[in-house]
Order: structure tokens, then C-alpha cells, then sequence
């Protein structure tokens, strides 16, 4: 008897493990956490030889797909990160054949191709049994959200052998719009610093990767159009740039993760690095009676800046598919406007008085129009709608100043905006302890308003101002704290106020985020079976 | 004319050329941290790294053989020429011109190249920088590495990849001989690399004591030979979180060659409790009412098996860790434990304690720092214990941590007759902006009321790195450039450091340096460094 049965034999040693690992390791779960989820205590062994992802038969997308081509491959090393290294997998070999898992992939409809955008359907089911796992999405960017989830379910014993458990999910996003700036002026940010933070969005379903690519310190956008932008105003005009390859490179890698680009043109303020290699394009600020040979704000008072403005904004579109752009309007200061006698004659003659938010509103309307008319919907800062409440319906504001959002929220969206919620999300600001918990209890839709209000609450944002961070301390300064930004904008919140319940889970998430490559700095004391190695 | 001295006048012209180029690109900031004398010209020579070498000067006490100098010269010869060893940029060279030789020499009054650096090392030096060569004197072979890490930091390079330095004079020695690092290996594993990247970090920022804090509560990694279960069952994890024999040496070997001392800490009687797991029988049971709760206080100090258990374990320290120092902890013991257990209560009563437990405590304290005297090894204590009794039995060297007045602090223990190391101001693990490093750089160790006497006490400082938050995921952005500061100030001149203002440009060169040398050092300010941390 014991020798007859030789194909079900591997399962004996399957069990063999289970019994002897059974006090050692449970995974925690996914992150973020998904809208239903039931996990079983039963569990199946993995085995990377027997392993593998298809389409399913009524799938849109079959191979060829380049998006989920890529995505099994990827998930593949992610899953076994052991086996790509080759290692640890003999034992498995002597003791036992293992036994198949399939992953059956159906997408409703085609678009490997396409960008993701505002509308992407990002739901999937995934339900996982024994020797299989049916992941089924209406999108590929749904697809990828459940493969990431997959991921997550599979965990290692002691002794190196994969598991899965039994696992039914129903997910989608409570919120289209989960966002990550990056501030690529103050400091300039490598290449492989940003595609290694796509990979880390990714893994918490982030869909928007917001590029504040230029601003005051530095231009490191090189332009088409006019290549002494970068020229003459990035740090180094070499070494410290984006080519529009690198740009390319860029909006591929977040493609195939289901991430949106949106590029930051912030204007009219934020531009001392524009006018390096712009001549003209900034207000020049008077001392006395004679310019002082500084500059100010974009000069919003002559033909020659739209003129600049709008060839600039016809290359973003071409180069940035997404169907939004960000516009800035933030922080302006009106100090050189006021000491220039021409800002001063215009504003007489438009009327403006002595009120330079309208002439703020003037410009940034302006531009917004151009946008509009590129079919790109403008993002502003808050200060735009502060100034003046009136601006084209379809714009989206993003709240950035830290006291009062409640109100702000309220106010935006009884006037009929969308808006995007950043200011509690500044992770840029750090402090001592476990400030993720801050980040856990912000509730975007808690404020007086009607369900018609709420829904206009698309999204919110982490941000990273570069003032202090670069590629030395990017990443252990985002990770994990961006993730707890990342599940209050993904999962049901009501499942998801109890930040002491989520703390296992996280802490197990950024275990894996260090196994997957991702320097995530620690939670509190402890550790994890995996530790960064530094090199 | 102009064909005949071949090669004098091409190698002369083609540096003038660059040198007139240049002039305005790129300038050296200086020192980091300041020499206490330096005197640089604007005259400047090439280098080439094909023509540069090393050598002993003839009076030197070390010659060719000098473990720590051979190392030395070939580490910095890396530094110096980062292009060099990657093999680029080269090329332009050799076709332009014949380089002209540079020749660092190196004297020491002093051999000891095989010891260890100690608390009485001399790591003075002078550093005499002319036309094709630099004489590089000390007395003892540390003071030959601080100079040689100073010379590194004279060289630079324009933008078109050449190699300068300037004429420059420097005599040189620290404010303090006790520049100490504290690493946390308790709360977080730091894995081994990571230790050694921060020693090769300390040495550029001449700091020269790794006070390492290697077991704590959360876990105990230190393989002991005489008791290994203290790792076997209070690590993390017994075979991938630990320091073994063979780790610690590698520690104390890559320090030594760095003139780096090695003090490490075992906290006692609190701080203990991962201790417990390995050593049944070390740690006080706690009680609620009339029986144990199952829980465990700090170190026993009643019982014979302690200190028996303690002698052993220090008898291994000493033998394992060369250095002079020992640090024995003492801080933050919870007496609630002691007071709930019955045979602790007996014992007090017996010993005349009445209801004071710094007593007992002191009482501990005092036991092991004898035993640690009887080894030959001189105690540092964390202030508490000092806080408990301020007329000491004994000497030890007291370390002050409390925030607030730390002066105060410093001049009662002074005060005592006892050295004092100040840590207070350096607690780097609290994550304020980098932008206020000038909170580290503004510290005035010596500026309290007390004689001179007093003020020799002050042995020195240290940057503390705990681990609650922190481990090789962000442990070096969090501490550079940030311990650079506290590095200037326990280094140089305090008169010609006193502004954080004019420190700021040469600082965030220096950063950008430490980049180079692949220390991820985090940015002070917006701006860029010609070589970015690529993050790979």
C-alpha cells in the first residue's frame, strides 16, 4: 500500500509539511485589504516547477497581451523569489512531485494596449482552490490589481515551501484616483529611483504616479519644443535631465503596472528655473523705478507667454497620454507683479483694481481653456479655487494646505468639482514614531456634505516634496508609510478604522515589500525573516 | 623652442590650460571636519593617478609590512580616484600629456601597526602639501590614517574629470579623544554589512569609537561562547539574526583598520529581558500577590548565580573585545519587579536597604563594575547610575543621556572627579529635518560652570542611532550627513566652528563626497550632487 499510489504520494509530503509548519507562520492577508475576503484554513502547497498562469478560455486578452505577458512573468519572481535565485528548491525535488497550480486569467475586454485612465474598471474576483486559482476583471488593470492580490496569498514556511490557502475575494478601488507625487526639481531623481517607486505603487494599488517634474529649483524636463528649458535650467544639463526617451521609459513602466502619469506644469509660479532658458517669460521685478534683475511669477500680462504656454502644453499632450494634466496655480506671490509698472498698467486696463488673484484667476483660466481645448482635463491646486470659485466645471482640485481640509472638501464640492485630497497625506514631513497611523485615520468623505458631494471626492494623494529626500533617503521615507494613504484610499473604510487591527498585517506587507527589493523601513521593533542586506 | 622640452612643458602647459579653464567651475571647500590649523593656496597641481603614489617616508617607525598603512593606502587610492579603479575618463588623459609624479609620503614616530587604537591613542598629524608631493608626519599610525582621510578630501576634480590639489599646510589633532557611534543591534538586526559600511562612514568623518549596543530587550544577538543559548533563544532568529564569533571579529578587525575602537555595551540590570530566554534563573519573577505572574523584571542582584553568570560573561567580553572600555549599561530599571518579589524584599532588609531600590541597584552596579576594574577594564555607565549616587565608590566613566540640562549634568559628575561622555544632544534617531543638523552642530560640550580640571573630564561624545525605528533600511540616510555635524564639533576648534552658516557650503560638499564613496547620505537642502546616489 505504501508503495502503490506513486502520484498521490507527493501530497503525503505535502502534509507531511503542513503538520510539521502548522504553529509557524499564517499570512496575515493582503494589502490593501480587499472589499470581500474569505480565507480558509485549508492550503495547498505551490510548486514553481508546476506552476504557471493562462488565459481563460473566454478571456479578451489571450498571449500576446503585452500588459499580462509581462505581468505573469513579473508575478512569477515575485511569488518565488527563492527559485529565480535557484536555490532551496532540491529538498522540494527528493521528496516529492508536485503537484500543478494554475491561475486562469479572463478579462472581459481587450486594451492591452491602452493606457489606464480616469474610467478604468479596476475590480476583479479571485478565488483560489485546490490546484487552482480563477482570477476574472472586466479590464487588464483589474487583472493586475488581482494578481497583486494573488501574490500576497502565497507565503513560505520555514523550510522554504509555498503555500496558498483558500481564498475568495470580491475588490475594487473605493476611490478611482489613489495618487503619488514625486517632486523630480528640487532634487533630481534617477531614472531607476522612479521606476523602482512604479514597482512599490504597484504592490499597493496606487493607479497615479503625479510627476511634479519641474519647479523653482530645477527645469529637468527636456523638451522637444524648447530644449534650452532643461538646457540652461535643469541642475546639470547632461547628467541631471529626462530625455523624452526616459519619459517614455517611464510612462511604459507605470503602463504595464496599471499606472496613470500625470505630468506637473506648474505655473505661474514655481518657474525661476523656466526663465533660464525662456528669456522673457517671467515678470521682471522693479526696485525704485528700474528692474532689479530679479524675477517673478510667469508674466501674465503679455501674448508672448500664452503663446509659450500653449506650444509647451500641445507637447505634454503628445508626450503624456493621459487625459489629465496638472496645472499648479499654487503659491504665488504677488510682491514682483505689484512692482512691475507694466503688470500694473494691465491690471488697470483689465480692470482688476488692486485684486492680483484676479489676475492669477486671468492667467490660470487662460491656460486652462488651452487644456480644455487639447481635451485634457486641468488639475489645480486649491489656491486657484480659493481665489476665485469660478473656474471651468470640469477641473479638479486638489487640496494641499494641512488645516481645515474638512471645510475646504465641503466647499469645493458643493460647487460642483471634483477633488483630489493631499494635505493630510504630506509624507514628506516626518517625526518620531509611528506617524502611518496619522496617515490610517484621515477619512476623505467625512465632512457636511450630500451623497452627490461625496462622490465628487475622486481620490486623494501622497505627496514626497523633494526639499529634503532623493534617491538616498526616497524610498525608505515613502515605504511603508504611503501604504497606509494607500489601503484608507483602495478599502472599505469601514472594515479598515482600526489602525492596532491593520498593524499585523502592515508589518507582514512591509516584510514583503523588503523581500521584493523595496528598502521599506521598519514599523517598530522587530524584524523579518528576510532583512534588507544594504548591498 | 616649442618641440624641444618635450616633456616638462607639455605636462606644465596642458594643466594651465585646464587650471585656466576651471578657474571659476569648481573650488575644494576644505575639511570635514575642520582642521585645527589649515593654510590653502590657490596654487594648485595636477594629478594623475597613473603617476600617484604612497610610500613610507625614511624616518618613518613603519615601513612596507604595516598592516594598518598598507590597507590605508590602497583604500585611499580608491577613494581618491574613483574614476580610476572604474576605468574611465582615463583615456583623454593619456593622449593629452605625460602625467608628472605625485608621491605621498608617510612617517610615523611610532610602529604599533599590529595593536589597537585606545583611549590615550595620538592622532595628531601634519600634512605638508607642495608642488609634486605631500609629507604626511604623526606619531602614531591613527594619526597617520586621520591625515590621510584630510588628504583624500584636498583632492578634486573639474568638470573635465582631472585630478587637482592645492597647496595646502595643516596641523591637525581632535578637540576629544572619545568621538564615539552608537548602533542599536537589539531592537532591529543590522546586518553585518551594514556595520561595516558605518565604520568606513565614521572614519571619514573621523569619529573613532563604535560604541556598539548589541543586545537590549527586543532580542540578543551576540553568539556567546560560553553561553550560547542567550542566542540560540534570544536572537530574533538563531541562525540568520545573530553576531557570530567570527562576525565580531570582522567588526573589530575592518575598525582597527580604520583606527576605530570598539566598545561594547552589555546593559544590565534592565534592558534584559531577551537575556532571560537564554539564561533560566538571570532575570527577577515578577509577582502579583503572593505568586510569580510569570512575567520577568530586571536582572536578579540577590542571587550568587548572577554574578557568578556576570563574571563569566565579562571574563568572554574582555577576551573577545580588545578595547580598554567596557560599557555596563545601568539605565532605566523598573523597580516595580524588585518590589513585588518577595526574596528581593528579604534581601533588602537584610542588606539595610530599607524601601530604596537605587540602593540595590547601585549595589549591583558597583559588583560588576568591580569585577569588570578586576579585569583591567575601565566601566562606562549610562547617568543613572551615577543620578543614584553621586558620591562614587569607584572611577567609571559616565555617559550623560537625559534631555535637558545636560550641562548640568555634566559639570556635577565632573564635579565627582569623574570623566563624562555626552550624548544627550546626539540622539539621531529622532527624525527631525535634515535641515537642523545645526541643533548637533551648535552643541557646546564644555560651555558649563567648572575649573579646567573639570573640563578635562569631558573625554568626549557620541551619536546615538537607536533601533526602535531604524534599521539597514534607513539606518545610513538618517545618520549622514546628520552625525557629520556632531563629528566637526567634537573634532575641531569650537572658536573657528561656531557658525552653522559658513559650515553649510563646505558640509554639503562634503556630503556630496560621501556620496561618492557610496554612503547614502541624505540631502541638507534642495540642490544636486555632480554624482548622484544612484540607488542601485
Amino acid at each position: 500500500m505504501a508503495h502503490t499510489g506513486t502520484h498521490s504520494q507527493p501530497v503525503r509530503s505535502c502534509l507531511l509539511l503542513v503538520v510539521v509548519s502548522v504553529c509557524v507562520q499564517q499570512v496575515h492577508g493582503v494589502w490593501p485589504l480587499p472589499q470581500q475576503l474569505h480565507q480558509s484554513a485549508d492550503r495547498g502547497c505551490l510548486s514553481p516547477q508546476r506552476f504557471s498562469f493562462t488565459y481563460g478560455r473566454d478571456s479578451a486578452a489571450q498571449t500576446g497581451c503585452s500588459v499580462l505577458d509581462a505581468a505573469f512573468k513579473r508575478y512569477f519572481s515575485i511569488i518565488f523569489p527563492d527559485f529565480t535565485k535557484g536555490s532551496e528548491n532540491r529538498l522540494q525535488y527528493v521528496w516529492s512531485e508536485p503537484q500543478p497550480f494554475v491561475v486562469s486569467v479572463s478579462v472581459k475586454t481587450g486594451g492591452c494596449d491602452g493606457y489606464p485612465d480616469e474610467d478604468s474598471d479596476e475590480s476583479y474576483n479571485l478565488s483560489v482552490s485546490e490546484g487552482q486559482a480563477v482570477l476574472r476583471s472586466v479590464t487588464v488593470w483589474g487583472a493586475l490589481r488581482g494578481l497583486e492580490s494573488f501574490s500576497q496569498l502565497v507565503y513560505q514556511d520555514d523550510y522554504g515551501s509555498y503555500f496558498i490557502n483558500k481564498t475568495e475575494i470580491v475588490d475594487f478601488p473605493r476611490f478611482a484616483f489613489r495618487g503619488l507625487l514625486l517632486d523630480t526639481s528640487r532634487h533630481y531623481l534617477p531614472l531607476h529611483a522612479i521606476l523602482k517607486t512604479l514597482d512599490a505603487m504597484a504592490y499597493s494599488k496606487f493607479n497615479v504616479f503625479h510627476w511634479h517634474i519641474v519647479d523653482d529649483p530645477s527645469f529637468p524636463y527636456q523638451s522637444r519644443t524648447f530644449p534650452d528649458l532643461s538646457n540652461k535650467g535643469a541642475f546639470h544639463p547632461f547628467t541631471h535631465i529626462y530625455t523624452q526617451s526616459d519619459v517614455m521609459r517611464v510612462i511604459e513602466h507605470a503602463r504595464m503596472r496599471g499606472i496613470r502619469v500625470v505630468p506637473e506644469f506648474d505655473s505661474p509660479g514655481h518657474t525661476q528655473s523656466w526663465g533660464k532658458g525662456q528669456p522673457g517669460l517671467l515678470t521682471p521685478c522693479y526696485k525704485g523705478g528700474v528692474p532689479s534683475g530679479s524675477f517673478g511669477p510667469v508674466d501674465p500680462t503679455i501674448d508672448t507667454t500664452y503663446k509659450f504656454m500653449e506650444s509647451l502644453l500641445k507637447e505634454v499632450k503628445f508626450v503624456f497620454p493621459d487625459s489629465y494634466v496638472h496645472l499648479g496655480g499654487d503659491e504665488v506671490s504677488f510682491a514682483c507683479w505689484q512692482s512691475n509698472p507694466n503688470v500694473r498698467k494691465f491690471m488697470e486696463k483689465m480692470g482688476f483694481g488692486k485684486d492680483f488673484t484676479k489676475l492669477e484667476s486671468f492667467y490660470m483660466e487662460s491656460i486652462m481653456n488651452m487644456t480644455a481645448a487639447l481635451n485634457r482635463t486641468s488639475i489645480v491646486w486649491q489656491d486657484v479655487f480659493d481665489y476665485h470659485e469660478r473656474i471651468p466645471q470640469d477641473t479638479v482640485l486638489e487640496i494641499w494646505k494641512g488645516e481645515k481640509y474638512q471645510a475646504e472638501l465641503s466647499r469645493m464640492t458643493q460647487a460642483g468639482h471634483r477633488v483630489l485630497l493631499s494635505a493630510p497625506w504630506y509624507i514628506n514631513h516626518i517625526s518620531y514614531g509611528q506617524d502611518w497611523r496619522n496617515s490610517y485615520a484621515v477619512q476623505p468623505q467625512n465632512f457636511s456634505g450630500t451623497e452627490e458631494q461625496k462622490k465628487l471626492v475622486i481620490g486623494g494623494e501622497v505627496a514626497m516634496w523633494g526639499e529634503y529626500v532623493d534617491a538616498t533617503n526616497l524610498t525608505p521615507r515613502l515605504w511603508p508609510r504611503a501604504c497606509a494613504a494607500a489601503e484608507r484610499l483602495w478599502s472599505n473604510e469601514e472594515k479598515t478604522l482600526n489602525a492596532d487591527l491593520a498593524f499585523p498585517r502592515l508589518e507582514e506587507f512591509r516584510c514583503e515589500l523588503l523581500r521584493r527589493g523595496i528598502q521599506a523601513e521598519p514599523l517598530f521593533v522587530g524584524h523579518c525573516k528576510h532583512e534588507y542586506d544594504g548591498l
